[in-house]
């Protein structure tokens, strides 16, 4: 029969004809398995037209090869006995459909990391496993038949959860590439934790006059539409076609036409320690402005603290006080959605860390980032809780929370650098002083950290490798730290006047929450997992959701700001693009046995199965093809494409020969 | 041919795509060596490991079965492997009325960075099951 006469449309329904190509690898996997031995027994096997060895099967002229085969040999069916899919199965999907087959209709069989590789001396056994594994592809590549990908289309709207500096850059960038993004912050201001440090290393410019300009830049972006003070309550759907459903809290306060001015602060009443933005230092009112750079400016009561006064109503020129105002909502139709909720400080009061909570003078890293701030409650002075006066001697100890296999094992990565710089401040503003930093070790990689650290040592700044064991507290709320230096063995006890732990960042509450909500994989640490720790550091496993900042894992201001970048140029490929393909192995019911009992509705974590009418319905966009909700399925009538019954069974079987 | 060979135990291992398939690859990369007994069916996820499929397997000739996914809590369709934990208990109580031994099922949870963890596991499995020789439910003459 001439190639000309070969009917395209039976090539992948008719009965299989299985090409075998078995990979070499080079001597990966030709130096322990009899190649040619394992292709003269696939050549026996039932349904293989063909059967050969390749050097390289993934290089281009073994791809030719397989090209060249199926034409020949008008193949509709392909196997390769090579490495890992995870790897190369898309390559070799690829190959196939350029030569008119069916993509799913592709089968890999793993002969190197499954078998060569591990059975290096047991040359013999190899061969004989990897004869095994191909007779189990060959019996499962008869019965694949041909899938369909998806297409859907792709809303043109970002959604980005969290504005602090990740989530600012994610959104900016999206709007820049002209695209429209609702950015939601919880807070009643934008900014995040950025917005509350002093300086930032290594540079020690001032955080606010470095974010604050980008802070106003999301405010004009005409492509943001900014949501203060809101919070992401629902989503549904899928990629490009998000249904989302924001809270925005009532402010009690009209946006449009407040103007910040802060009349009404003065005017109020009510105290209460500013928990918000100065770590409870200080105090604030029940009506405030979050922080003099705030974005948007504009005033906000507590009404779990106002007393309904009226004091605020009647200092307001403008009207703006709306005692009875209600949460409003917005439901708004989203294409992707980045993630950048942020983290938390780590909280060492509840375990009392080196006296964290017993004693007035002990205070964490970020409480001196508010003492330390030139607009902080104290306008900048350091001072000891207790009594308010400078302190002449500082410690500071790291890794609080974190490296610590009772509390969190990972590294926190910032802590180390907020400490050297808080101490270069302390010895600047106060020459007298005497800082010493407890540490386990020192972590300052990437690009002008390490000199920092020199540039602190250089400035007389004392570190002690240790991590202390007691703390106590003299009459003068002093502190006596017993520390051992590990380089001498010298155990040391130290008076200081202050004690800065060195807190690293937890997963935030807020970001646990949109994780449920969305239904994003968490890590061991309870940050959220990327899609692959690698090649996919911004990805998650759903399509269409981007993870960046600290709500993926503690990382310093430049990695949180690349991410954003990242997260935004990730998403808006969909945009750009129009539409999404998902995923061709999805679940299929077959609605003649289907008996519509619901068992397997709750068995899908993305909602993709219903009872509608008395019917099954499967909304493929949402199916991730993960095969749960077949296995629940009394009947049978649920198959899971392309690990179906039979195709596992049939891989089962051919474990196994009989001989008489 | 299986006359003049020492009887080595054939075990069918299901591993998902996203943990313990990878789990495996890893071992092949950090070249962990294993006894070749093993025989791995990749399936997406733990949660399509069916009681069907295991069962088939014992009754095909497997001398264990091993059950894999990813940790708890890791799941990548979020919570697939609870299920998996749920029809493990009842593949365990299955395998008592079979009258077969409880060392030839194993449920282990193996994330795609444990290599080494998943070679330990093929070798600990497979010196329990060359202590208990070959499964009873195997067919006569199936190798």
């Amino acid at each position: 029969m001439a190639q000309s006469e070969i009917n395209d449309d039976t090539k992948n329904t008719d009965e299989p004809r299985i090409g075998v190509f078995i990979c070499e690898c080079g001597v990966n996997i030709g130096g322990v398995i009899d190649c040619h031995a394992v292709a003269d027994y696939a050549g026996t096997l039932p349904d293989v037209i063909r059967s050969s060895v390749n050097k390289y099967t993934c290089s281009d002229s073994g791809q030719s090869e397989i090209k060249q085969a199926i034409k020949d040999n008008n193949l509709n069916r392909v196997l390769v006995a090579a490495c890992t899919p995870k790897t190369h199965e898309p390559i070799f999907r690829a190959c196939v459909e350029e030569a008119g087959l069916n993509p799913y209709l592709f089968e890999f069989v793993n002969i190197r990391e499954h078998c060569s590789w591990i059975h290096m001396q047991e040359k013999e056994a190899a061969t004989e496993k990897a004869c095994e594994l191909v007779r189990m592809g060959v019996s499962r590549a008869s019965k694949l038949e041909p899938l369909q990908s998806n297409e859907v289309p792709v809303t043109n709207t970002a959604l980005v959860i969290g504005a602090g500096v990740a989530g600012m850059q994610s959104a900016l960038d999206i709007a820049d590439m002209g695209y429209k993004v609702y950015l939601v912050e919880k807070n009643p201001s934008i900014g995040g934790k950025m917005a509350q440090l002093d300086k930032t290393f290594p540079t020690n410019d001032c955080s606010i006059c470095i974010l604050g300009p980008k802070m106003v830049e999301v405010a004009r972006n005409k492509n943001i539409e900014l949501m203060t003070y809101s919070e992401v309550e629902e989503v549904d759907g899928y990629v490009g076609n998000f249904k989302v459903k924001v809270r925005h809290k009532a402010r009690y306060v009209d946006v449009n036409t407040c103007t910040g001015c802060g009349l009404c602060v003065e005017k109020c009443p009510v105290e209460v320690p500013n928990t918000e933005f100065n770590e409870g230092i200080g105090t604030r009112k029940a009506i405030y402005v979050p922080f003099p750079q705030a974005v948007p400016l504009r005033a906000v009561i507590d009404k779990s603290v106002c007393i309904d006064c009226g004091a605020c109503s009647r200092a307001c020129s403008s009207n703006s006080i709306i005692m009875e105002q209600e949460d409003t909502f917005s439901e708004l139709d989203i294409g992707v959605i980045v993630v950048t909720a942020g983290f938390d400080v780590y909280d060492p009061e509840p375990t009392h860390d080196f006296g964290y909570g017993l004693y007035d003078n002990v205070i964490t890293g970020m409480e001196l980032e508010r003492l330390i701030n030139a607009s902080g409650p104290t306008m900048g002075k350091v001072v000891r809780p207790s009594d308010v006066k400078p302190p002449k001697k500082v410690g500071f100890i790291q890794c609080v929370g974190s490296r610590d296999k009772k509390r969190n094992r990972y590294c926190s990565s910032f802590c180390c650098m907020y400490a050297l710089k808080d101490a270069q401040l302390i010895r600047e503003k106060y020459p007298d002083s005497e800082v010493y930093i407890m540490y386990m070790d020192m972590r300052t990689p990437f690009r002008n950290y390490e000199e920092f650290y020199d540039r602190a040592r250089d400035m007389g700044i004392r570190f002690i490798r240790g991590k202390p064991g007691k703390v106590t507290e003299n009459e003068d709320n002093g502190l006596k730290v017993r520390v051992e230096d590990t380089l001498t063995n010298d155990i040391i006890d130290l008076d200081l006047d202050l004690l800065v732990l060195s807190v690293g960042a937890v997963s935030s509450e807020s970001t646990e929450r949109i994780r449920q909500i969305l239904k994003v994989s968490r890590a061991a640490d309870g940050f959220l997992m990327e899609a692959h720790p690698k090649l996919k550091p911004v990805d998650t496993t759903l399509d269409g959701i981007f993870i960046g900042g600290v709500s993926q894992g503690p990382k310093d201001i430049p990695y949180s700001v690349s991410q954003g970048s990242a997260c935004a140029a990730r998403a808006t490929r969909y945009l750009a693009q129009g539409k999404a393909i998902t995923e061709g192995i999805t679940v299929e019911v077959n609605p003649d046995i289907c008996v519509a009992c619901g068992i397997c509705v709750p068995m899908c974590p993305f909602q993709a199965l219903s009872i509608e009418d008395g019917k099954l319905n499967i909304i493929k966009a949402l199916c991730k093809g993960c095969g749960t909700c077949a296995v629940a399925c009394p009947t049978g009538a649920l198959q899971q494409n392309h690990f179906r019954n039979d195709q596992l069974l049939a891989q089962v079987k051919n474990v196994f020969t009989f001989e008489e | 041919m299986t006359e003049n060979k020492q009887w080595e135990p054939k075990i069918v291992a299901f591993c998902c795509n996203w943990c313990s398939y990878g789990g495996a690859d890893t071992a092949g990369m950090g070249r962990f060596q294993q006894p070749a007994s093993l025989r791995i069916i990749r399936v997406m996820c733990s949660g399509r490991i069916d009681p069907l499929h295991v069962f088939n397997a014992f009754l095909e000739g497997a001398d264990a079965v091993l059950v894999t996914g990813c940790h708890l809590g890791d799941c990548h369709y979020v919570n697939g492997n609870y299920k998996t934990q749920v029809r493990y208990d009842f593949m365990e109580d299955m395998v008592k009325e079979l009258g077969l031994e409880p060392e030839r099922l194993h449920l282990s949870w193996i994330s795609a960075s444990e290599g080494e963890k998943f070679a330990n596991f093929v070798r600990e499995v497979t010196e329990q099951v060359r202590k208990l020789g070959p499964s009873p439910l195997k067919p006569e003459g199936v190798n």
